[in-house]
């Protein structure tokens, strides 16, 4: 075991995981965070809790999985480069696992010209590749990035993201090649909803042997709207949402769109679990989590395994 | 070269107000070819002042030279002078040349006509492009000639990220993406194998002045 997260017991078992997300609140508001939380308790096997997401300004990512593990959750502590260059981030990751975090997931972050901060200096001392290898040589070497010796490393279960759907589309497949060989342990995707190029990434992954070294679960986000179907295609980058999915919106009457955006990543979900190379899915229910226990209940993931 | 920007002028107007004789210094290098504070620069800006005070019945007097290099003290020199019969300076040079200015002339107030931009291109006359960063730890034989440093928004080295969009970068669909231009290029030269490899942290040189002794000046101050 690298970390003995309760995330890396259920994949080193050969259990199909189902992971889970929670922003945290933007203000001090425990109770809001809590309450968004509770739906997840015993539906996942890990929650995300995302670090300024979209670079707005929120509760600190290991703050708040703080109380998302005094919950029985156990948290994926998010860290983005954007915001704190390589002294803050080992810090952080020190007290993060001293506190007993075990699973970190490690990205470049939005621009802060999408947040409400565009006038804030981007860090950027080092990218998602590079963080991915700083938490690796802290863990297995023992050494902070500088290479002085580390009092009782961190024994972290290392994540990291992919976008099969961005392009230039035949690069994607090695990106994902250097986060292996940079340390990554896991790999959540962006959201799925191009199944056909997920396939070919995915073989392609599996072609190049490196669903063999590293677990991969593709991303989940269950459509709320047609509303939200056309935004995720027109104005979200690197997301890639085929004119079909909102074909199947629309054919269906305005009170069970939601439920058809339910049915939609239930069928891939299902789809995950035959596909050779994929560990498991990662469920991101934006602004949904109460519909967490409804998504898993019918994507037959229950109940989760206890090790 | 060094791209500048004239600043605006009640900006200029306001910082010289408490003064009566100002000597106005063009630089005849990097802004005299960016249109922003050569010999035309000055004489026009100068124009500006001397009107603008009259207006507002506070007469100015305003001297104009322009050297050669603001940047070298041997063309500073030239000022030595002249610069006794002026109460301010106004530099129209770079923020290097403004500095050494200033350095020059330490009782003298001086203050920038110019905001110094970045290092960059002609792109045409009037359109300038900025090309790179001076982090001191070039990488361009690894990245087909591209910056990422000054061209990616999240300053990748082991990019494109997730956020490419059609070549483009997702901060602005204006901007192409530094790490779409790379793998293209790459491509067609053949050499992906340089990406391939992980670019491991970046050795930041430039957070702190810096200074550049060539060998040869080096034996002869030892000397």
């Amino acid at each position: 075991m690298k970390s003995g997260s309760n995330l890396e017991k259920i994949l080193k078992a050969g259990h199909f995981a189902f992971t889970g997300e929670v922003g945290p609140p933007r203000g001090a508001n425990v109770e809001a965070l809590k309450e968004k939380a509770r739906h997840l308790k015993g539906m996942v096997d890990m929650a995300n809790i995302t670090d300024n997401q979209t670079a707005m300004v929120r509760m600190s990512s290991w703050g708040a999985a703080l109380f998302v593990k005094e919950m029985g959750i156990e948290p994926n502590y998010q860290m983005v480069c954007r915001d704190r260059n390589r002294l803050a981030m080992q810090a952080d990751i020190l007290g993060a696992y001293a506190h007993g975090l075990k699973n970190i997931l490690c990205l470049s972050g939005d621009h802060q010209q999408f947040g409400d901060h565009p006038q804030a200096k981007g860090v950027f001392d080092i990218d998602s590749i590079q963080l991915l290898g700083m938490v690796k040589k802290m863990r297995d070497e023992g050494k902070f990035l500088g290479g002085a010796d580390i009092d009782d490393p961190p024994k972290m279960f290392i994540g990291a993201a992919a976008n099969p759907f961005a392009d230039p589309f035949e690069w994607r497949v090695f990106r994902l090649a250097k986060k292996v060989q940079a340390g990554a342990d896991f790999i959540q995707t962006q959201c799925v909803f191009n199944m056909e190029r997920m396939r070919e990434w995915i073989k392609q992954a599996n072609d190049m042997g490196l669903t063999e070294k590293v677990y991969i679960l593709p991303g989940v986000t269950p459509m709320k709207s047609i509303g939200m179907a056309k935004y995720m295609k027109n104005k979200v980058p690197g997301m890639d949402v085929p004119d079909e999915i909102i074909k199947r919106l629309q054919g269906v009457e305005k009170k069970k769109v939601a439920d058809e955006g339910i049915q939609i990543a239930c069928e891939q979900i299902e789809e995950f679990k035959e596909m050779k190379g994929v560990a498991g899915v990662h469920l991101m229910a934006i602004e949904w989590e109460h519909k967490v226990p409804e998504i898993a209940e019918r994507a037959k993931v229950l109940p989760r395994p206890e090790l | 070269m060094i791209i500048a920007e004239r600043k605006p002028f009640n900006e200029i107007k306001e910082m010289l107000k408490d003064y009566k004789k100002v000597l106005t210094v063009g630089c005849g290098t990097c802004v005299a070819v960016c249109l922003a504070g050569g010999e035309k620069e000055v004489e026009i800006l100068n124009s500006e002042l001397i009107i603008a005070r009259k207006i507002d019945k506070d007469p100015i007097i305003t001297g104009a030279f322009t050297v050669e290099r603001q940047c070298d003290m041997e063309f500073l020199s030239e000022l030595d002078a002249m610069v006794d019969e002026y109460d301010a300076l106004l530099s129209m040079a770079c923020g290097a040349g403004i500095q050494f200015l200033a350095e020059r002339f330490p009782d003298i107030p001086v203050f920038p006509a110019v905001d110094t931009s970045f290092i960059g291109v002609n792109k045409d006359v009037g359109w300038y492009e900025e090309k790179c960063r001076a982090c001191g730890s070039c990488v361009l034989g690894m990245t087909a000639g591209i910056c990422p440093v000054t061209m990616c928004a999240k300053t990748l080295f082991n990019g494109p990220c997730g956020g490419t969009n059609s070549g483009s970068c997702e901060i602005d669909s204006d901007q192409p993406c530094a790490w779409f231009k790379i793998y293209e290029r790459l491509a067609s030269q053949n050499r992906l194998g340089n990406i391939i490899e992980i670019c491991p942290p970046t050795d930041w040189r430039n957070q702190k002045p810096r200074t550049i002794m060539q060998p040869a000046y080096k034996e002869h101050i030892l000397a």
